[in-house]
């Protein structure tokens, strides 16, 4: 069925689908449309969750966390100052092995205070042991929403999901929803041995000293990795049962022969290849990477698309404050390991919501296949 | 049928555990779980018990049983309950053991809004009035006068200087269906109430003393007899609410000395006369509203 929808509502209808048994869930600007279908979803029983209104968002998530520990599907949502007030259950659900969902509507961090979207708030949390996927249109927002459960409860890792602040979750769309029964195919009822049960009974979220903790957190961080393999059989049974493909850890666009390429993450990724349309009309080869997950960091997907290239450049609403943006770091990564000795740039903007335009994505292109400053501000001349 | 010495659960849920010798907190723990059985599914946060009871591979709890975060205690009781109950499990009992700090300060604001919801669960603060397990620090609810390593007593101040917040009194103005104190050194009085909390719908808390004769600075054979002279010498009531009512379980007729019971106790130890004046006047104004306006 197509409806016209807006990110947060096509998330919900996602969520609907996926069946959770608890949501809790505390407002905040721009994540409260998801919460507000949903809470209407249950009221009018289209969906069979329990809503439970939290008083605060730390609330939130350990609240999910203890539908997780129950033994049932959860999910939450939040953006910016509360995903950060709610930061210490992040590291525990992911140490908890609770594979819980949550939409964080990407949104700017205080202060000052701005309630415009930028990606501060996710990225803060990159080491929190969550999988971290950035939607970019509507579609890939619902879609995210049920492929995240199917990819969580299968690595037993929590999966947040991140749609950019009003650009994407206030933005109407042509939405396709699939029917409860292709979803009920996809993503079957949550199954797991990782919960307490009367019948037999267990001691969970423990203290571990020196001598096991760090065996914990490396099957933690090997869980991420093998998320890689998750995500792409989650997308191989997607494309089966719904019909509609993605493409892993990044998208690709026009990069096979591109010499300057961009990559970048979220709903900016649009802007980009409508850039790079406009410079390949005028004969220029450029492309984009579009990461789609930064946790885990497709590092060898990202080798591959830019192995031939000049030069790179990542534009990102994020700034490591005393450092560089924190997607270019990672990138910078990938690119060292896979022996890539190009420039690379890095182009901050959109900090508060602040628009990147057309020209500047061009002026971009030119940065990097003309050489640019390491790290770039877009719309502030540096001396 | 209430709960005697002679008829409690002779299962063991809570052994094995590194509490201190004489800890009161580790007696409410393991007597509550006996009257509560195998079906107590248990929160507790970061904390003395969940430091002594939780390290892997030594768990210690023989019933299903979780660590919050230290603020999550009741917000992680709620999520818990509510998933049982999807999952189509009626018979057992969430139940939250928490400190005087998890509890009144840094969990304040998750119990509020487990209580406002009305959650079917049951949380127990068990109080030794300090911060016991990061090394006897101020919480909310240190008493008067008490030295603790963040309100040393010295010339100047003499220890804590603000009273103790009133918990019982916070939780009842929620109009929560039951609350209650206690104290471990009358038990029976506090697993009574525990059998009657968990037979009760809906958010129910119960406040029990339970001392820490590290942090207090007693005997560790003295935990029973002095949360016994607490309620003896007024300065802890056993009392429930209900029904929007509260109820006096136990008037004293006669307070026993309040000076001789703080003396006893290290923490105390500086006080001078005017100090336990202070601490006595209190004492007797509470008492004149209790006896006035409570049940008894």
């Amino acid at each position: 069925m197509k409806k016209f929808l807006s990110g947060n509502e096509a998330f919900a209808e996602g969520i609907r689908l996926a069946r959770p048994a608890i949501i809790s869930a505390y407002p905040i600007t721009p994540q409260t449309i998801v919460v507000e279908r949903l809470s209407e979803m249950v009221e009018c029983g289209s969906l069979r969750s329990e809503f439970i209104h939290v008083e605060s968002e730390h609330s939130a998530l350990s609240c999910a966390m203890g539908a997780s520990a129950a033994g049932v599907r959860a999910f939450t949502a939040t953006s910016s100052q509360g995903l950060l007030y709610m930061a210490e259950c992040l590291y525990y659900a992911s140490g908890g092995r609770f594979p819980i969902v949550m939409m964080n509507a990407n949104r700017s961090t205080a202060l000052p205070w701005n309630i415009y979207g930028d990606q501060r708030d996710s990225i803060s949390q990159l080491d929190s042991g969550w999988i971290q996927a950035y939607a970019e249109n509507a579609q890939e927002s619902l879609d995210l929403a049920l492929m995240s459960y199917y990819i969580a409860e299968k690595t037993s890792t929590p999966f947040m999901v991140n749609l950019d602040g009003f650009v994407l979750t206030h933005t109407y769309e042509e939405v396709d929803i699939p029917d409860e029964e292709q979803a009920d195919k996809f993503l079957p009822p949550y199954e797991t041995d990782n919960k307490l049960d009367l019948d037999d009974p267990k001691n969970m979220a423990f203290s571990a000293g020196p001598d096991y903790n760090y065996i914990f957190k490396f099957k933690e961080h090997q869980a991420l990795l093998n998320a890689k393999k998750i995500i792409k059989k989650a997308e191989k049974d997607f494309a089966e049962i719904f019909g509609r493909k993605y493409s892993g850890l990044i998208e690709n666009y026009k990069t096979e022969d591109a010499e300057f390429i961009l990559i970048t993450i979220g709903s900016i990724a649009g802007l980009c290849r409508k850039t790079v349309d406009k410079l390949r009309a005028e004969g220029r080869k450029v492309g984009v990477v579009r990461l789609r997950y930064l946790r885990p960091f497709p590092t060898a997907e990202l080798v591959g698309s830019v192995k031939n290239a000049k030069a790179v450049g990542v534009p990102e609403k994020d700034i490591s404050f005393g450092n560089e943006g924190t997607v270019f770091t990672n990138v910078n990564s990938a690119l060292f390991q896979g022996k890539i000795a190009i420039p690379s740039y890095n182009f901050i903007g959109g900090l508060g919501g602040k628009n990147i335009s057309h020209e500047d994505i061009e002026n971009i292109f030119d940065l990097i296949e003309n050489g640019a400053e390491r790290v770039n501000f877009i719309g502030i001349e540096v001396e | 049928m209430s709960v005697t010495a002679n008829n409690l659960c002779r299962d063991e849920f809570f052994y094995g555990h590194k509490a201190c010798a004489g800890c009161g907190g580790s007696l409410a723990v393991r007597n509550a779980l006996k009257v509560l059985g195998k079906n107590a599914v248990a929160v507790l946060p970061a904390g003395c018990m969940s430091a002594v009871g939780f390290n892997f591979p030594q768990l210690c709890f023989a019933n299903n049983a979780i660590i919050s975060t230290f603020a999550g205690t009741a917000s992680m009781l709620t999520g818990i309950e509510a998933g049982f109950r999807a999952r189509g499990i009626k018979d057992f009992t969430a139940v939250g053991f928490a400190g005087d700090g998890g509890t009144a300060d840094i969990g304040i604001q998750a119990l509020s809004g487990a209580i406002d919801r009305n959650d079917n669960i049951l949380y127990i603060c068990y109080d030794n009035e300090a911060y016991m397990n990061t090394g006897i620090q101020k919480s909310g609810l240190t008493p008067f006068g008490a030295k603790t390593t963040t309100t040393p007593a010295g010339k100047n101040i003499h220890g804590n200087i603000r009273p103790k917040k009133n918990m019982f009194e916070i939780a009842a103005a929620h109009n929560i269906p039951y609350a209650a104190t206690a104290t471990v050194g009358y038990m029976t009085d506090f697993l009574n109430k525990v059998e009657k909390a968990s037979k009760i719908k809906g958010t129910k808390y119960i406040h029990v003393i339970a001392p820490c004769p590290t942090g207090w600075g007693i005997p560790v054979s003295d935990t029973v007899e002095i949360s016994r002279e607490i309620v003896d010498c007024g300065l802890w009531y056993l009392a429930e609410y209900e029904n929007g009512e509260f109820t006096l379980d136990h008037d004293p007729k006669e307070f026993t000395s309040v000076s001789d019971h703080l003396k006893k106790q290290g923490r105390f130890r500086h006080l001078t006369d005017e100090d336990i004046q202070i601490i006595i006047q209190s004492r007797d104004a509470k008492w004149e509203k209790i006896r006035r306006d409570w049940r008894k």
